[in-house]
């Protein structure tokens, strides 16, 4: 048994127990609580800090404050009824929480969303990831202690919520992508106004780099703090910005290419660094590469059906269904039944704001989930805590906590 | 005073594209007394592991020596009403400049004792933080102004101001000074980019996390009344305080105090927080050889021309 | 001029005046109705670990004691800037051995780690 946890601590990068805890009775001076209530663990977050002076000898990261039982309660839902429910993970960015499992029933059912549909799916992705590392770099700059890049930062996510809340009616919990398509087509006139929006969005984000990246104080804050090597990084199952912020270029929207991403012209930034100034550099660049594809989306959008052509998937338009008695048939039997899907399971991921948002689905054959499964990237990238805070001062907690982008909604779901 | 908090309030709102408060009163101009109201009312929560004389004892220490410091900035010449001297402040002392850092320095005390005795460990590392952070910028502070006393010749804020009214502000002839001075009175006062102290991201409220109420407003006030007499000292010691053409002595005091009131909060919305280790490292191995250099320098200089 | 203490003293009496009246009005209006989890100490909303008032770290004795040092040199150097005028050459001389005297204590500190603030 005890080679057996050698040759597992081995596996995972030769981490070992002390090397990320190495508390010792003699050696701290304190144990702090730093959370569920505090202002800059981004939610309910706790960590438990063994504290010599200002330094770090030990942490303890707890979590579960925020579990809702997001996925057993999936399973008493059809899937169209488990989109809201995706809202609710990452809620910051609730559009990739809806097509991380639209995307993974729609593998699970092999279903082709048609042009229009994946365009428009794409664009609001990539707004998603805008408008997500928005509030990242505005909490995390806070926590740091630049208020304004906070008030800065809403500014610009406030217009991206106005997009959403045309697209979908809603302006944080969105539902607006369904199994095989989206709710329904973009509003008129929109896709300008985000044309535009995307040209205004490229100058505030110099304005707000302006007063991080030269800034003598951010980057004595960020360089060199929470630095994580690309072995550690990829054995502790880091992904997204986070990972990339190690050197390593792993990105799904590029590894395997789902939605619109083929036929986008973009590339993936990549520091080596691994510190808190290399992940925040990646998020800056990507949110002008999210620009480029944004961009390219409205240039290139095709004409034709945002949704499935199929009847079994996507209900009747209304307007079809009051006229039509075989559709409102149809239309009413969609709403009871929804629709069923094969027997199998699938593991599909998606590249959320925050890195890999996997999806795995067992479906015995009914119109709703026998398991459904979410691979959270906040969970994930909340383990490598204390890899990056080993021997650093209490105010790199929080430079930490901000540099890897956690919601409490997805990590405790 | 206490509008010294609504001026803030709404400078900080421009600056991030917002209004500040604007609701009570024209302009907002009674907040300052609704907030001073609420507090009044508020529940002041002895936490039952703080020290029961010196929890809130601690804001009053803070609050009084901010307050003693203050009493020496002078806002004009001294004249004669009826054969009696009238100081322009309140008090012109021969020693004004050693009276003034050493009654400041005694606010440090009420951070100290403030965090130590909440029985809180938020509070405790606060306290601590404030205690390093003002011991080893008030070290700055003082030697930035000996080199300005050594050029004036006084201790006397008077005539720190007089030296200056007939010359050159001292800004040009000490400006290596000036700038110390500024970064120390920045720490000095627990403000962005210097405020570890009560760093709230960090330490939840830092030295006064529990306290509430009238409690909570003494460190605050004594805060504010902080940053004004270092603001009124920089216009005084640098700028030649109350003296200027055309305008009343206290005007002029008034304007140049303001501009480093609006300095104060520029900072403060623009600048990220330093971490603790890098701020002692500045005040250490970079202030103070550099001030020591300067304070060298300017009585070498002085020799020679004199 | 030991009249401009007077108003000094008014002022420092005016401060405590003003400190303990406050506090007194406050008390007098504040409501209280405190109970055994209000008066807990705040740690973000957990039962406290451990007490606050436990060791810290030595860091801090060493930084007073470095205080103690150059804020009694500044406190010498108040009086020599003042009288620098009429000291002359002699007052110059004198400060600058008496500053490198601290230098070299102040090296000796660094070179010791004390002002490795880790």
């Amino acid at each position: 048994m005890a080679t057996d946890l050698e040759q597992a601590r081995q596996s995972i990068g030769g981490l070992s127990v002390e090397s990320v805890t190495e508390t010792g009775e003699g050696r701290r001076d304190m144990v702090v609580n730093m959370g569920p209530q505090h202002p800059s663990t981004h939610g309910v977050l706790r960590v438990v800090l063994d504290l010599q002076g200002e330094n770090i000898v030990g942490t303890d990261v707890q979590i579960g404050y925020l579990h809702r039982g997001i996925e057993k309660l999936s399973e008493a839902r059809t899937y169209t009824q488990v989109i809201p429910l995706t809202d609710r993970t990452d809620y910051t960015a609730a559009m990739t929480g809806n097509q991380g499992l639209c995307v993974a029933v729609e593998r699970l059912m092999e279903l082709e969303v048609p042009p229009r549909g994946r365009y428009i799916r794409t664009m609001i992705a990539e707004l998603q990831r805008l408008a997500s590392h928005l509030i990242w770099l505005g909490t995390h700059a806070m926590d740091i202690g630049a208020a304004t890049v906070f008030l800065y930062c809403f500014r610009e996510r406030e217009r991206i919520l106005d997009f959403f809340e045309a697209f979908s009616g809603a302006r944080l919990t969105y539902s607006y992508y369904r199994v095989g398509g989206v709710a329904g087509d973009a509003p008129p006139g929109i896709l300008q106004q985000i044309y535009e929006f995307t040209n205004y969005f490229v100058d505030r984000l110099a304005e707000n780099e302006e007063l991080l990246t030269g800034n003598d104080i951010w980057l004595a804050r960020t360089q060199g703090v929470g630095i994580i090597s690309a072995e550690e990084a990829v054995a502790i199952g880091l992904t997204g910005p986070s990972l990339r912020g190690s050197g390593l270029a792993y990105d799904i929207r590029k590894a395997e290419p789902y939605e619109a991403y083929a036929d986008m012209d973009f590339e993936i930034p990549v520091f080596p660094d691994g510190d808190v100034f290399a992940r925040y550099r990646v998020r800056i660049e990507e949110m002008k590469q999210s620009v480029r594809i944004i961009r390219q989306c409205i240039e290139h959008m095709p004409d034709g059906p945002v949704n499935v052509q199929d009847s079994r998937v996507t209900p009747p338009k209304r307007e079809v269904a009051m006229t039509h008695m075989e559709s409102m048939i149809n239309h009413f039997m969609w709403n009871i039944h929804s629709f069923p899907t094969p027997k199998g399971e699938v593991y599909s991921a998606i590249e959320s704001p925050k890195g890999e948002l996997g999806y795995y689905i067992v479906s015995d054959g009914s119109n709703k989930p026998y398991r459904l499964r979410i691979r959270p990237p906040s969970f994930c990238n909340l383990q490598a805590l204390p890899l990056l805070v080993r021997g650093q001062m209490i105010a790199d907690v929080v430079a930490c906590i901000g540099s890897i982008d956690i919601v409490l909604g997805e990590v405790d779901r | 005073m206490a509008y010294m908090t609504w001026f803030e309030r709404r400078v900080i709102g421009r600056l991030q594209v917002r209004l500040g408060p604007n609701r009570v009163g024209i302009g907002g101009l009674l907040q300052p007394l609704a907030d001073a109201l609420k507090l009044f009312f508020k529940e002041d929560v002895r936490p039952a592991r703080a020290d029961r004389i010196l929890f809130p004892l601690a804001p009053a220490i803070s609050l009084f020596a901010a307050l003693a410091a203050f009493a020496v900035i002078p806002f004009g010449p001294t004249t004669r009403i009826a054969g009696v001297e009238v100081p322009g402040g309140i008090a012109n002392l021969q020693v004004g400049l050693l009276y003034l850092v050493g009654i400041s320095s005694l606010g440090v005390y009420g951070l100290v004792l403030g965090g130590w005795s909440s029985g809180s460990k938020y509070s405790l590392i606060g306290g601590l933080r404030a205690a390093a952070q003002v011991v080893s910028y008030e070290l700055i502070l003082g030697l930035a102004l000996v080199s300005v006393a050594l050029v004036a010749g006084t201790l006397s804020l008077e005539g720190v101001v007089g030296g200056q009214a007939n010359g050159l502000p001292y800004v040009i002839l000490q400006p290596v000074a000036f700038l110390l001075y500024l970064v120390a009175a920045v720490a000095e006062t627990n403000r962005a980019p210097f405020d570890l102290p009560e760093a709230d991201t960090e330490l939840v409220a830092g030295y006064h996390t529990e306290y509430g109420g009238m409690r909570f407003a003494m460190f605050f006030i004594a805060e504010y009344v902080n940053v004004i007499t270092v603001s009124a000292l920089a216009a005084t010691m640098f700028f030649a305080g109350w003296s200027g053409p055309f305008l009343p002595g206290p005007h002029w005091l008034f304007i140049k105090m303001l501009a480093f009131l609006f300095l104060f909060v520029w900072l403060r919305a623009t600048l990220p927080r330093l971490r603790y280790d890098q701020l002692m490292r500045l005040s250490w191995s970079v202030l103070l050889p550099l001030a020591l250099i300067n304070l060298l320098a300017t009585a070498v200089v002085v020799a020679v021309t004199r | 001029m030991p009249t401009n203490y007077i108003g000094i003293g008014l002022f420092i009496l005016v401060g405590m005046g003003f400190t303990g009246a406050t506090f007194a009005a406050a008390a007098l209006i504040r409501p209280s109705n405190p109970n055994p989890i209000k008066l807990e100490p705040y740690e973000c909303g957990v039962p406290g670990v451990g007490d606050a008032r436990d060791r810290f770290h030595i860091r801090y004795y060493v930084l007073a004691m470095l205080y103690l040092v150059f804020d009694l040199e500044v406190v010498f150097l108040y009086p020599w800037a003042v009288q620098y005028d009429k000291l002359g050459l002699f007052g110059l001389m004198e400060m600058l051995v008496f500053v490198a005297i601290l230098l070299i204590g102040y090296f000796y500190a660094w070179k010791k780690g004390a002002l490795d603030w880790v």
